[in-house]
């Protein structure tokens, strides 16, 4: 018997519900369902960190989560980044510094710098390279994405 | 992906009983392996079920007399942010850190790893190492089996039809002791082991008590050297045993030539990395003293 699950969610602090089938992604599901086209396909396979959200905290590729994974949990989106109309810190810096071209690889960035920034308010270069090695960017070759984090660090401290 | 169900059992019980009667189903926990195989078809399945809500399975804690018990669904970023973990088994904190990226470390887990059996797992030279065993569970009763017992083949592993990974128990670490797993990779994250080595150690008086060590990337399954570790037993601890103990290693190694390297060059790596793993694992046990 094929028939879609029904799910009850958070995301952006929002209450969400939807239905999707169990083979779905939460990848698909934002995107297809949700319209949170915010967040991207990349490799499809947990590689490359463009459909990065954080699932109950955690930072997570939404490629190798199931829809259905979400019940219950809450999930954050680059859509539930800015605060209303302003720009939160790390997408003014990612702006500022030239952070991104094609752009495609931006929104998990900055989800996954913001989870970075928060634990650690201070991060060396060397860390935050490793922190975001599994956020692949094939335009900037990172020093500007680098830089970025640096500046949202300093300006989140200030 | 193919079409599958999905079920979310909250018991062990129950999670064991929808195994039995699905015997074809797969284990759900971080899916970093299990998602990628289902959607690129090299695994096919008609049932999903995720085991991330039984409690046995998400169990962390440690305990001074039993040791650590690691539940098989509990996510790497979840076990090196744990103080028991990060206090009495710093090498396995360490070993969970360099798994993937900090994205598959919210979500891959230990007990995954090793049921997944690919000869490059990087945790299960450690969890050899450090004589962790496995908790297997099915509706007939439970056993335990060694980590180094474990794994069969690429991909496989001992468990049969209705059998379910629960825990990891590791021995509380004896006085002196120190473990460590090291890797090559010609990047510095994000990427499969060339070769791996897996060492702990204990010390008394600047002489190895004990000693294990296993290989990763270099054999069709993680492969337990007993009788490179068995050689440091009673040796002094100095460059001319931990070298012996190497060259053990890498005579026990059987690669193979891929595109990660040749086999010549994993036998070489083998030694190389025996010895600094080693290296590594006393320091650790001499600082804990």
């Amino acid at each position: 018997m094929q028939s879609k699950t029904h799910v009850q969610t958070k995301i952006n602090d929002e209450e969400i519900d939807f239905l999707c089938e169990p083979r779905q992604s939460l990848l698909e599901v934002l995107r297809d369902t949700l319209n949170l086209t915010g967040t991207k396909e990349g490799c499809n396979d947990g590689n490359c960190g463009s459909c990065t959200v954080t699932l109950d905290g955690r930072l997570v590729t939404s490629c190798l989560v199931l829809g259905v994974e979400a019940e219950g949990r809450e999930i954050t989106t680059i859509e539930g980044i800015a605060r209303g109309n302003d720009l939160h810190p790390i997408q003014k810096a990612f702006l500022e510094n030239a952070a991104l071209q094609c752009g495609i690889c931006t929104p998990g960035f900055i989800v996954a710098t913001k989870v970075l920034l928060e634990k650690e308010p201070d991060p060396s270069e060397d860390r935050i390279r490793f922190f975001l090695a599994n956020n692949l960017c094939r335009c900037t070759g990172y020093d500007k994405i680098i830089q970025a984090v640096q500046q949202a660090a300093r300006e989140m401290q200030a | 992906m193919k079409w599958f169900d999905y079920k979310a059992p909250t018991t062990l019980a129950d999670a064991l009983a929808q195994l039995d009667s699905h015997p074809g189903a797969y284990l759900l926990a971080g899916g970093t392996d299990l998602l990628v195989q289902l959607r690129a078809g090299r695994k096919q399945t008609d049932m999903v079920l995720d085991i991330k809500h039984v409690p046995e399975l998400n169990e962390i804690s440690f305990d001074e007399s039993a040791g650590l018990t690691l539940g098989a669904a509990v996510c790497c970023a979840d076990t090196y942010e744990n103080a028991a973990v990060k206090t009495h088994y710093p090498s396995l904190a360490e070993v969970a850190s360099i798994i993937g990226g900090t994205q598959i470390q919210g979500r891959a887990s230990i007990g995954g790893n090793l049921c997944n059996a690919a000869p490059s797992a990087d945790t299960v030279p450690l969890l050899i190492a450090l004589g962790a065993k496995c908790r297997v569970a099915s509706t007939k009763g439970e056993h335990e089996i060694a980590v180094e017992d474990f794994c069969t083949a690429p991909g496989k592993n001992v468990m049969r039809a209705g059998e379910m990974l629960v825990s990891l128990q590791f021995p509380v670490p004896k006085k002196g002791s120190g473990a460590h797993y090291l890797r090559f990779i010609p990047r510095n994250e994000m990427d499969i082991a060339v070769a791996g080595v897996g060492a702990s150690v204990v010390l008394d008086n600047g002489t190895f008590q004990e000693a294990r060590i296993a290989l990763a990337s270099v054999a069709p399954k993680p492969l337990f050297v007993r009788a490179a570790g068995d050689s440091l037993k009673g040796k002094p601890v100095n460059g001319e045993s931990i070298e012996a103990a190497a060259e053990l290693a890498k005579a026990a190694a059987r690669p193979i030539s891929d595109m990660r390297g040749t086999a010549e060059y994993r036998s070489h790596l083998c030694a190389v990395l025996t010895r600094r793993a080693l290296e590594a694992a006393v320091k650790q046990a001499r600082e804990a003293q």
